[in-house]
């Protein structure tokens, strides 16, 4: 469903991505871990052409990402984005936010988008927290707004780029366990995270990434369980025993 | 003292006249100022490197010359190129012009304080550029620029005068008429002195107002 092929990506000097090729199926979840500043969430803006890439090619179902080309939208509506910091819109509420989308965008008739915005804000558990401003809610409230948000644009596949990272602990259960949900409803989903826990249970695959190429990848439980790399057993190490 | 209410319950009616048309280049050149502004700030946040640099330009050029010979260029030069303007007209134009580089400035400030999560979000759900302005940005960015917005109505309410140097009988225009012709110039400034105060005070209370709740947020 997402393919990549030799994907480069600079900023100035700085090669970011060197050279990413990786293929997402239907149905699949894989998460991408790896060091910080090692070009996981540059991969997640590149798919959802919030950056441009310098060479290779990105293609969601066929279709090229070109950022500067009129199919962005397109891509754009079938490849939903979920952020760390969850860029809600402050000035609507919750549920304005969800159907944001899918009024706007997509024109969907008011009274079914807003119908269905109720239920997807239902289904993570903020039903009660429709006309709430995003500044009312908690962090997890939040990033759990922003997933309805997504799904309200009813995409093909998600992409989580480090959605727990901005979170307090005791916030980051609820969160997963939405994004779990979704797994199990067969969305396929792109996570960048540092959940060593939730790559383990939930991911198909993991890649992992350091100085923008891909180290290792494969079968969820056996790239953390068993990695085979000098530098993963470095990085899982560092991650699961930091003292 | 008992001098002055006397003037002022004789001049006030004449001076009325003066508030009207005050009243009128005030609203007619804010709402051309703040078309024009938007359309400019729009060219310069557009990520179109033409349009960026002729509003860059035009905003400079706009800066650079005086209202007052922007309004003597307007009325006493634009009929040799063919355009005849009123008086009232090309006030209007003229303060509107000259008050939309700031007006543009101000927009594009309150623009750019929009924090870049905001627009991705936007991207994200498919919005394209404009729709990105019109439902996310814009909408945020009214809060951060109205406080400034409420100075230039202030500003503008006071440059209106500058209409009377091309024979627009607003508020200064009227009191300088009565004056010269009555000589009572203390009565007669003092009064007009009062009534722009008294039309300003409730735009200071607004700009408050704004402030206040941009300060909330």
């Amino acid at each position: 469903m997402i393919e990549l092929s030799d994907v480069h990506k600079s900023f100035g000097e700085v090669e970011v991505l060197k050279g990413i090729t990786a293929s997402v199926e239907k149905g699949e979840v894989v998460c991408i871990i790896g060091p910080s500043g090692s070009g996981k969430s540059t991969i997640l803006r590149c798919i959802n052409g919030l950056e441009s890439y310098d060479r290779g090619e990105i293609s969601v179902e066929g279709l090229k990402v070109d950022r500067d080309a009129p199919s962005i939208v397109n891509i754009r509506t079938q490849v939903s984005m979920v952020f760390q910091r969850f860029n809600l819109f402050p000035h609507r509420t919750a549920l304005e936010n969800v159907v944001e989308g899918p009024l706007f965008v997509k024109k969907e008739p008011r009274a079914a988008a807003l119908e269905r915005g109720r239920a997807l804000l239902a289904q993570v558990g903020l039903a009660e927290k429709a006309d709430a401003d995003p500044p009312q809610l908690s962090g997890g409230q939040q990033q759990r707004v922003a997933i309805a948000r997504a799904l309200a644009m009813q995409p093909k596949a998600i992409l989580f780029d480090e959605p727990t990272s901005a979170l307090d602990p005791e916030l980051v259960g609820d969160v997963l366990g939405v994004m779990r949900k979704l797994a199990d409803d067969g969305m396929t989903m792109v996570v960048v995270t540092h959940e060593m826990g939730f790559a383990r249970d939930v991911a198909d695959r993991v890649l992992f990434i350091d100085g923008g190429v891909i180290v290792e990848q494969g079968p969820a439980k056996s790239v953390l369980n068993q990695p085979q790399h000098a530098r993963t057993q470095d990085f899982l190490r560092r991650v699961l025993h930091p003292l | 003292m008992k001098g002055f209410w006397h003037d002022a319950a004789e001049f006030f009616p004449i001076l009325m006249n003066g508030v009207a048309l005050t009243i009128v280049v005030t609203i007619g050149s804010l709402l051309l100022s703040t078309l024009l502004g938007l359309v400019w700030a729009m060219m310069r946040v557009s990520g179109i490197k033409a349009l960026s640099m002729l509003s860059a330009s035009l905003i400079n050029v706009i800066r650079g010359i005086p209202i007052i010979v922007l309004l003597f260029y307007l009325y006493f030069v634009m009929p040799d190129l063919g355009v005849t303007l009123s008086a009232l007209q090309a006030a209007i134009l003229g303060l509107g012009i000259a008050y939309s580089a700031y007006q543009a400035e101000n927009f594009r400030a309150g623009i750019e304080a929009i924090d870049k999560g905001q627009i991705e979000a936007a991207q994200s759900i498919g919005m394209g550029w404009w729709l990105t302005m019109r439902r996310v940005v814009l909408p945020q960015a009214v809060r951060i620029v109205l406080p400034p917005y409420g100075n230039v109505m202030i500003m503008m309410l006071k440059d209106s005068s500058q209409a009377s140097t091309i024979t627009v009988a607003e508020l200064a225009l009227q009191g300088k008429l009565i004056a010269s012709s009555t000589f009572k110039n203390t009565s007669v400034f003092t009064l007009v002195a009062l009534m722009y105060l008294t039309m300003s005070i409730p735009l200071i209370l607004l700009v408050r107002h704004f402030e206040k709740r941009a300060g909330k947020k």
